[in-house]
């Protein structure tokens, strides 16, 4: 007993490991997380897939054999107990139980009557005319209560076998013995080696499949530990098309896959819709949506030139493949597409998330083989009462994404910007304006000098943030003005970038003052902020989203569980085996009639609770009533 | 003379019990002919399944009766006044300050407050009165959240004909179950052994929860309805989670309990609780009865599971962590009916079987990552 309930203690606590520690991750994730020496040492005792390590399995394996002994144990004299009435008792057996009533009776016993009166109260009864003519009554009642109690521990035994025959005991032995070995490569399907693949016969297995729409396969991957196994199934699975439905708020609201099953053994095809919650089980083989990926999206792309004049250029992607720059010795690798980003724009109060459309990841990959990571949605989004185009950038994938935010224009587009930006990169323009502000500003003929002079400053200053916005504006007072003078010069030099930037935009978009309404007026700060957070922003390129052609591709889960239907099974006979033995209660009694005059009553049960106790004296006074 | 009484008062029972029964169905069918076009077979099982579940609970327990009845006639008529507007919750009087979901289930935070402190007030002061109003109080309470309940589920069909679902669905809704289905459980036992003191013992977890509803609906705004995600929208979902707060509520209860058996013998307001043979045996009956139900929920959970992931067990750690406390209330009741142990040991694992439950209900969805994906903090 103490045994059992050990084994229910260590079964949880090893459960518990399971839980903190994430399982069956990549193994490169443990590498980083405990280092080489750890990551070893954790992989033996199989801390990374504990519910298959084989001390788990020991554990389960105690268990199922020590409840076993304990049912064969006790199976036998529950059963006979249930069966039988112990209709031997003696006189002095009877007065040795700790619940008995000796009765004296005035009349005559009526026996139908105390019969009746058990039989109402539900025992079932038995009499024995004894050779010296007392009568002894025997009657029990809640019998089944013991019964329950082979039903809830066979149930359980029957659970951890089913749950074993699912288990990949049978792969665990082959590869033992060297019969099979997981693939770590990553190789096509039909490369992968006769060792590493599991036949159309095996009997148990849980695996995965990704389908683009339009393709299809007739292998599964199992995986494990740090590689993979290849199961080939008896039919071929195609997808014709992978819907995502959605709630008005965007939300999805079902995952559907259509499916074609083709059998060399049927004439006809299977078509078959799936979701999430109704899979399709075919040859023992159940087929479930599981998750969904890109299959390949085709994508127009427009690269912006950030830093020379404003120019771009088209380029076509597509997810999962690369497109190399030569003239940059860039490469573009697309990893995924989303059609629908569901995002918070607003913190906090019942704001609720909103889709803002498709976007892209992707990297960018220098030639000497540094990629940083970036996002780029397809159409600006509203925040703060205006509009933004968001692409985000880091370095790594531990960190956040840094956003750089460009304000749309009037039309909701990139253009006004891209504009206004060859305009603070235009070196003409820019020296038009300077003069034009100095002789503005310095209006008489006789100071030729503070006028060339201001011309220049302007002319120097506007130059300076063209070729790397405030932050260079910053570092070059750093420098050259002394640290008393630096807040004046910044206000100034603030003031002085405001109205040429104001100027070239006028200039570009041939705007009159009247024109220049506060839309405008807060776009061009926007837009300034914008140019200068370009320059951390680590590509030269802007990229927007022209077009694209969605493919899904849908994530399958194949599961053959010959251990099922025992699991179930094994799960009904504990849930009444429970309930017998929580809820029934087994009562025992006798009543010996003497002949001589006089009665004997004993009452017992296997379990002597308060309710016991109430029970005893209900009963006994109804038969002291009957019996004096 | 007194038999007569006796058995005219048991056929007013009994016709009282078959105008339940008939109530009970007669809403079944109404739903049935309203919302057929909604419901799969499966789910009209479930319908009548529960006819059948609470019709046996209203028999055997009258008061349950009664509270039923009122809830499904109040929330009736709240239906009828919202007329199929949601907007009407802003303008209607009624439903504004009483019974809009959102008011009803602030009027069951406000009735166990006050609940919680009349027990105590009773329990200090020996008063039977202030006991009998606190637990009055508690009915009241239970009346409230019920109707906030079924009156959320109508609202979330207001919102939106795809996005209404039965309001079990997230950590704000189950809490609100959580403490209707605790407090159900002791009023029925406070009726059976006559226990009024216990209330403010048990009284303590349910406004535990109270506080979280409220910092859920404050700080977080998370009392909304949301449209449920892909792997909930399944009618498993209608028996595996009552299912399971049953276990959860019940162990709640037997830790409370527990706690006041630990004071009493440690000579703490030892006069004024029921003996510990009484405490002992209600302790038992709880987690006997959370045992079967939760051991219910997890099998049907498994079930579930195999029909929405692909596999009936996949120690995703939600279920791991179902597993790990059915194996403590497993060893609990070997150590008791095996070995016949009683008093403070099994007290004190109860209590602490409640630190085990609340991070299987609360923990797994904090500090874990799993499948469950509902309710994340
Ligand atoms: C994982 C689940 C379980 C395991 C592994 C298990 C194991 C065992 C074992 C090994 C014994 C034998 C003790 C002995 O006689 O030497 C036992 C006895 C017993 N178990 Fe369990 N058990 C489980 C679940 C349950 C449940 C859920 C209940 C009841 C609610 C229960 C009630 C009992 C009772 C009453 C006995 C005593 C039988 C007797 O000797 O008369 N068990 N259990």
């Amino acid at each position: 007993m103490s045994f059992a309930v050990s084994m229910l203690v260590f079964l949880g606590i090893a459960s518990v490991i399971g839980t903190i520690l994430k399982q069956n991750e990549p193994y490169e994730n443990y590498i980083i997380k405990f280092g080489q020496f750890w990551f070893g040492f954790f992989e033996k005792i199989g801390l990374y897939d504990v519910y298959h390590s084989v001390w788990f399995l020991i554990i389960l394996l105690f268990l199922v054999i020590s409840t076993t002994l304990c049912i064969t144990k006790n199976t036998p004299i529950i059963l006979k107990d249930f069966l039988l009435f112990k209709d031997s008792l003696e006189e002095k057996s009877l007065l040795s139980f700790t619940h008995h009533l000796v009765l004296k009776n005035k009349k005559k016993v009526n026996l139908s009557q105390v019969i009746h009166y058990l039989k109402q109260a539900n025992f079932k009864v038995k009499e024995k005319l004894k050779d010296n003519g007392d009568i002894l009554i025997v009657a029990k009642k809640g019998n089944y209560q013991r019964l329950g109690y082979i039903f809830t521990h066979v149930g359980v035994v029957v659970i951890c076998l089913g749950g074993l025959l699912d288990g990949n005991l049978i792969f665990k032995a082959q590869e033992l013995f060297g019969y099979k070995k997981i693939e770590t490569l990553d190789i096509p399907a039909s490369k992968v080696q006769e060792v590493s693949r599991l036949s159309v016969a095996n009997s148990s297995f849980r695996a995965n499949m990704t389908l683009a729409e339009g393709s299809s396969d007739n292998v599964a991957f199992v995986r494990m530990k740090d590689g993979y196994l290849v199961q080939d199934l008896p039919f071929k699975i195609t997808l014709k098309d992978f819907r995502i439905n959605h709630y008005s708020t965007g939300m999805p609201k079902s995952f559907e896959s259509d499916l074609i099953i083709s059998d060399p053994e049927l004439s006809q095809d299977i078509t078959k819709t799936i979701s999430v919650n109704h899979p399709f089980t075919y040859k023992g083989i159940a087929i479930y949506q599981s998750d969904f990926q890109d299959g390949g999206t085709k994508l127009d792309i427009r690269l912006w030139n950030f830093l020379n004049s404003n120019t771009s250029q088209k380029i076509n992607g597509k997810i999962f493949e690369k497109v190399k720059l030569d003239k940059d010795q860039l490469t573009y690798e697309f990893n995924d597409f989303r059609k629908f980003n569901i995002l918070h724009l607003k913190e906090g109060i019942k704001e609720k998330p909103r889709n803002v459309g498709p976007s892209v990841t992707y990297k960018i990959r220098n030639n000497s083989g540094q990629a940083r990571e970036y996002i780029s949605y397809q159409y600006a989004m509203p925040i703060d009462e205006r509009s933004f185009f968001i692409s985000g950038m880091r370095e790594t994938p531990q960190e956040e994404f840094k956003y750089l935010k460009i304000p749309a224009d009037q039309k909701g587009s990139i253009s006004d910007f891209m504009l206004f930006k060859a305009a603070l990169q235009n070196k003409p323009l820019i020296e038009a304006v300077a003069k034009k502000m100095a002789n503005q500003s310095v209006n008489s003929d006789k100071n030729a000098s503070v006028k060339e002079s201001f011309e220049n400053s302007v002319n120097k200053l506007m130059t300076l943030f063209g070729q790397g916005g405030f932050s260079n504006i910053a570092r070059n007072i750093d420098t050259n003005i002394p640290a008393s003078e630096k807040d004046k010069a910044v206000q100034t030099y603030l003031k002085i970038i405001d109205i040429a930037s104001t100027e070239l935009y006028k200039n570009q978009f041939n705007l009159s003052d009247k024109e220049l309404d506060q839309s405008r007026v807060t776009f061009i700060q926007d837009a300034l902020n914008a140019y200068s957070d370009m320059f951390f922003y680590g590509s030269p390129y802007y990229f927007e989203l022209i077009n694209y052609d969605q493919k899904e591709a849908s994530g399958l889960q194949l599961t053959k569980s010959p251990g099922q239907f025992w699991v179930y099974l094994g799960s009904l006979s504990l849930v009444l085996g429970i309930f017998s033995m929580i809820y029934l209660r087994e009562r025992k009694l006798w009543l010996l009639i003497k002949s001589k005059g006089g009665a004997i009553l004993a009452f017992t049960s296997n379990r002597k609770n308060p309710d016991f106790e109430i029970d005893y004296k209900k009963v006994s006074q109804a038969i002291k009533k009957i019996i004096q | 003379m007194l038999t007569k009484l006796f058995k005219s008062s048991k056929t007013s029972f009994q016709i009282f019990n078959a105008l339940y029964l008939s109530f009970l169905l007669g809403g079944a069918f109404y739903a049935l002919k309203t919302f057929h076009n909604y419901m799969d077979i499966y789910e009209k099982a479930i319908l009548f399944g529960s006819v059948g579940f609470f019709s046996w609970l209203g028999w055997s327990w009258n008061h349950f009766k009664k509270i039923i009845i009122l809830v499904f006639a109040i929330s009736l008529f709240a239906i009828q006044l919202y007329g199929g507007a949601l907007a009407n919750s802003e303008h209607i009087f009624l439903l504004k300050y009483l019974i809009s979901s959102q008011s009803a289930i602030m009027w069951m935070n406000v009735f166990f407050a006050l609940a919680l402190l009349l027990y105590w007030l009773g329990l200090l002061t020996k008063n039977n009165l202030v006991d009998d109003i606190a637990s009055s109080f508690t009915s009241l309470a239970v009346l409230f959240g019920f109707i906030g309940l079924l009156v959320r589920w109508y609202e979330s069909y207001l919102i939106g004909l795809d996005i209404g679902h039965i309001p079990i669905s997230n950590l704000y809704e189950v809490f609100i179950l959580f403490c209707l289905i605790t407090s159900l459980l002791y009023l029925f036992y406070e009726e059976r052994f006559n226990t009024k003191k216990l209330g403010a013992f048990v009284l303590i977890v349910i406004n535990a929860a109270v506080g979280f509803i409220l910092w859920y609906t404050f700080d977080r705004h998370a009392d909304g309805v949301q449209p449920l995600v892909p792997a909930l929208q399944s009618y498993w979902m209608k028996i595996h989670v009552p299912a399971n707060f049953i276990g959860y509520g019940a162990f709640s209860l037997a830790a409370m309990v527990s706690l006041a058996y630990i004071l009493a013998g440690k000579k703490i307001l030892t006069s004024y609780l029921p003996k510990p043979a009484v405490l002992d045996d209600l302790i038992y009956k709880s987690i006997a009865i959370g045992f079967i139900f939760f051991t219910i929920a997890t099998i049907l959970g498994a079930i579930w599971a195999g029909e929405a992931w692909g596999g009936y067990w996949s120690w995703d750690p939600k279920e791991t962590w179902a597993l790990i406390v059915w194996l403590n209330y497993a060893a609990w009741l070997h150590y008791r009916i095996v070995k016949g142990l009683r008093g403070p040991v099994l007290a004190w694992w109860a209590l602490i079987g409640l630190v085990v439950t609340t991070f299987a209900f609360l923990g797994v969805n904090m500090f874990l990552s799993g499948l469950h994906s509902y309710g994340q903090l």
